[in-house]
């Protein structure tokens, strides 16, 4: 075996390496989402378009999304951390969480007369704000990152009031 | 070696004899040849096929009225006077325009960049008869949706006087897909582009009250109106053109558009009048959306077949250093 | 148990429990491959390297392919050709690769017969090879339902129909290789997993065997000369190579293979950049319609020979002859009557039947392709005519061939 030859089969080996580097690129492009799906991250609601104390449930990245527009008994009880959690736009108060509970996953169900979430799975329950009242979940429902621009929101695009949430702990990030 | 390059030799000649047979022989032989006119709308290829059908009346009739449209080619137009008379038009050609007869009035916003100047006296004229398809009007032109222009604007001066002024002011830069929807997108979708008979899908999402997108229902609802109302009166509903790209030849388009009866005689499909410029701007748009990686391969050949060719180069020292002291 | 030392290396410890020295030296560098040889017989490899490609191309396809008669079309021609990043490369180099592997696979056998490499001790290696050539026809038609455009649907229609035996009617076997009336979604989810399960399987194990079949009676040379194996190969290890009339597979004989798979990518890849279209018919990328049949539909380049050779004759006829046509070549080894393992330019009248059926199969080809009308069918008919007397003549002229 003299060293050339060594050399040459050494050579095309690292090509081939590096051709092999440039194969497994295309197949990571293949396997990342599609830009369709991308595209369908983000979703526009118009605030003004919910009324006082009803929940509407829209989907966001193929979660449930709760909206609920606070109603004046609501904003009566909640605390100054619950209001923490609430979006103010033109002076209406309104809870947007993702409908997941944070125990385990399950969508926690509303219950109109008593103005809260009962999660049927293990027994978690919320406020009105979504804020956790029982355990076993560890916290409230998560708030999806938004961006408010007049009165309509943004679902997916990170804007200043909430990073300001992310900031003082009343969401994690989702 | 010299045996080796013998035998690559007559390796490579049958393949590439059996390329031959099997592609470009075979497809010569399969497909009749249309020439092209240039995308110039003289009536030669009309004329031609009145005469196949031996119609001495229907020949008279073709070559008098193709005969008419040279006269008024020749016609100083008059853009000016021209607008005016264009308000005949717009009353139909317009925004939001509803289906008239079976199909929607296509905008005219770039009709003078997109057509050819011949094409439209012709089709001012008579629309049936410009378009080729007047064997589908047997009660005259009248009854083709089109058909009351004849009545509205009939001096050949003022034929004359409104090209003029579509040449002039209707004229200017036409993207690909503009051309797409004011030539073909009245009867074709195309849903790759995400495009239906009445243009580009709206973005709709679901309704608070009732957790449906009711807005897209109703979208489809009138689609599906359109694309009735299409298929009745063309007899079949046009066929979506997102890959016709890659099905058809760039040849068999071309000519398709410029005389549909020659490539397929009896078809409902009128002739476009598309010229150079339209077609370019047509094709464009369909290569977009029928062969969509042409720009990717683009980029990425040069860069896998470089370096195959120097794999190729190494494997060939390897190979050498490996076999030298082998004879 | 064996015995089990501490290792010193990773390479030990392997070997202790894989015996990867013995493996590599049994299958490699002491498999002993004949010198005498041109780059034909780097085909082989070449099959394997377009094999693999077809493999790994095929799975990223899979990811996004979506099997039903609704979505399949745009599955393939909007989601995997627009959205799927590199989406068209796979599949550029899946449709390219389909159609090259059929090229190697018609030169890789030309050269076993033109070599003589079937006769007797090496029956098995053509009779496994001929498999891998009906598997992998199986697994090109069975892939090419899969974009259910026109062609795939109407090629479904046409071959199936096959089945039905002619004057047999067997009309209930062709419901059952169908699951329906027509070719609809009970047909293209189980042509589905032929393509992607069952025929990948199978043609893998065949590809084993075919291997397998080369180990006793070895890979034959350019003059067809009977040596003994183990001398040549004691006189290579003792470093007498230039002496020796073998070459160790690995890493020798795998230098060259490589250097004639370099240049058959450049080609390849070539192909799938800027000349893809020979390998994806136009009439594929209009949807399935099955209340219009196109005006021209006729088979990939490669099936067209056997399909000539039915096309000139009545249904029956036709079918028996298409039958025959199908499993002739796996006779070979038996209608060859002469003893004499060589070159066929060796070989007298052999030499001219050789090169008579290579153009004869040509001219089938075309003929195959060009509708069936006039001179075309004439030519055809002749064609199909010449090559059956070929197959009769094949055991006279070798029975009278002059031993060497």
């Amino acid at each position: 075996m003299s060293t050339r030859r060594d050399f040459m089969g050494m050579a095309l080996g690292g090509f081939t390496a590096l051709g092999a580097v440039g194969g497994l690129y295309a197949a990571k492009r293949t396997w990342d989402p599609l830009p369709s799906v991308k595209a369908a991250g983000f979703t526009t609601l118009d605030l003004k378009d919910y009324k006082e104390g009803e929940l509407v449930t829209e989907k966001w990245r193929g979660k449930p999304i709760f909206v609920l527009k606070q109603t004046k008994e609501m904003m009566a009880k909640a605390t100054e951390k619950d209001k923490k959690r609430l979006i103010e736009v033109d002076g209406a108060h309104y809870m947007v969480c993702v409908g997941l509970c944070t125990h385990l996953g399950c969508i926690p169900g509303y219950r109109k007369d008593t103005q809260d979430f009962l999660c049927a799975c293990h027994g978690g329950m919320y406020d009105a704000t979504a804020d956790v009242t029982k355990a076993p979940p560890p916290r409230g429902l998560d708030i999806p990152p938004f961006k408010l621009n007049g009165t309509k929101i943004a679902l997916g695009v990170t804007g200043p009031e909430y990073e300001k949430m992310l900031a003082d702990g009343t969401t994690l990030r989702v | 070696m010299n045996k080796e390059l013998k035998i690559l030799g007559i390796v490579a000649a049958f393949t590439l004899i059996l390329y031959w047979g099997v592609e470009p022989f075979a497809h010569s032989q399969m497909h009749k040849h249309v020439e092209s006119n240039e995308l110039v709308y003289d009536g030669k290829a009309d004329i031609e096929e009145a005469e196949a059908k031996k119609d001495e009346a229907l020949v008279e009739k073709k070559k008098k009225f193709w005969a008419d449209v040279k006269e008024i080619a020749q016609l100083k137009g008059d853009a000016v006077a021209g607008e005016a008379t264009f308000g005949m038009c717009a009353g139909c050609h317009m925004d939001g325009a509803a289906n008239m007869g079976g199909v929607t009035p296509p905008s005219l916003d770039h009709a003078g960049a997109l057509y050819d100047k011949n094409f439209l006296i012709a089709l001012i004229k008579d629309p049936a008869m410009a378009t080729n398809v007047d064997h589908k009007y047997p009660n005259g032109t009248m009854s083709h949706p089109m058909g009351s222009i004849s009545s509205m604007v009939s001096a050949s001066q003022d034929i004359a006087n409104v090209v003029a002024y579509l040449k002039e002011k209707k004229a200017g830069e036409v993207t690909p897909k503009e051309a797409f929807t004011e030539a073909c997108s009245r009867c074709h979708a195309n849903r790759y582009a995400k495009m239906t008979q009445l243009g580009d899908i709206p973005k709709t999402k679901s309704n608070i009250k009732t957790g449906q997108d009711i807005d897209r229902m109703k979208y489809d609802q009138k689609v599906a109106t359109e694309q009735g109302a299409l298929a009745e009166y063309l007899g079949k509903l046009p066929p979506d053109l997102s890959i016709i790209y890659r099905a058809r030849s760039e040849h068999f388009l071309e000519t398709f558009l410029e005389n549909p009866q020659g490539q397929l005689a009896g078809t409902a499909m009128p002739r476009t009048g598309l010229n150079h410029e339209g077609m370019e701007k047509v094709m464009e748009f369909l290569a977009e959306t029928g062969d969509p990686s042409a720009p990717a391969r683009a980029i990425a050949g040069p860069w896998v077949i470089g370096f195959f060719i120097l794999f190729t180069l190494l494997a060939y020292l390897w190979k050498n250093s490996l076999w030298r002291d082998l004879h | 148990m064996a015995r089990i030392e501490n290792a010193k290396s990773i390479g030990e410890w392997l070997d202790q429990r894989l015996a990867v020295q013995t493996l590599k030296r049994v299958l490699q560098t002491e498999y002993w491959i004949p010198k005498n040889i041109n780059f034909l017989w780097a085909m082989g490899m070449v099959l394997a390297a377009t094999f693999g490609i077809l493999l790994v191309s095929g799975i990223f396809l899979l990811m996004y392919y979506n099997p039903s008669t609704d979505l399949a079309f745009d599955s393939v021609n909007y989601t995997i050709m627009t959205e799927v990043g590199y989406g068209w490369l796979w599949r550029h180099i899946h449709g390219v690769g389909a159609s090259l592997v059929f090229l190697i696979i018609y030169i890789h056998m030309f050269t076993g017969i033109y070599y003589g490499s079937y006769k007797k001790g090496r029956e098995l290696i053509w009779l496994s090879g001929m498999l891998l050539y009906v598997l992998f026809s199986a697994e090109a038609f069975s892939g090419y339902m899969l974009p259910w455009g026109q062609m795939s649907y109407w090629a479904g229609m046409v071959i199936t129909n096959l089945f039905s035996g002619g004057s047999l009617h067997a009309d209930g076997l062709v419901e059952w290789i169908r699951g329906d009336y027509v070719p609809a979604q009970a047909f293209l989810s189980r042509f589905f997993m032929l393509h992607v399960l069952l025929l990948p399987l199978v043609i893998i194990g065949a590809i084993v065997f075919h291997f397998g079949t080369l180990r006793i009676p070895h890979v034959n040379n350019q003059d067809g000369e009977d040596f003994d194996f183990n001398e040549a190969a004691e006189l290579y290890k003792n470093g007498q190579k230039k002496e020796s009339k073998v070459i160790p597979f690995s890493p020798v004989f795998l230098s060259k293979d490589v250097f004639v798979m370099g240049i058959y990518f450049v080609l390849f890849f070539y192909l799938v950049f800027y000349h893809f279209e020979f390998a994806m018919d136009p009439v594929n990328f209009d949807p399935a319609d099955g209340l219009k049949t196109p005006t021209h539909i006729y088979p990939e380049w490669y099936f067209l020979w056997s399909y000539e050779v039915l096309r000139p004759f009545s249904t029956n006829v036709g079918l028996i002859a298409f039958a025959i046509a199908q499993v002739i070549f796996f006779t070979i080894p038996f209608l060859d009557r002469s003893p004499n393992v060589a070159p066929a330019n060796r070989r007298g009248l052999f030499h001219l039947w050789f090169w008579a059926m290579l153009v004869d199969m040509l001219v089938l080809t075309f003929m195959g392709k060009l509708p069936p009308q006039g001179i075309w069918s004439t030519i055809g008919l002749v064609a199909a005519l010449v090559f059956f007397a070929l197959w009769i003549a094949l055991p006279i002229i070798t029975k009278s061939e002059k031993k060497l």
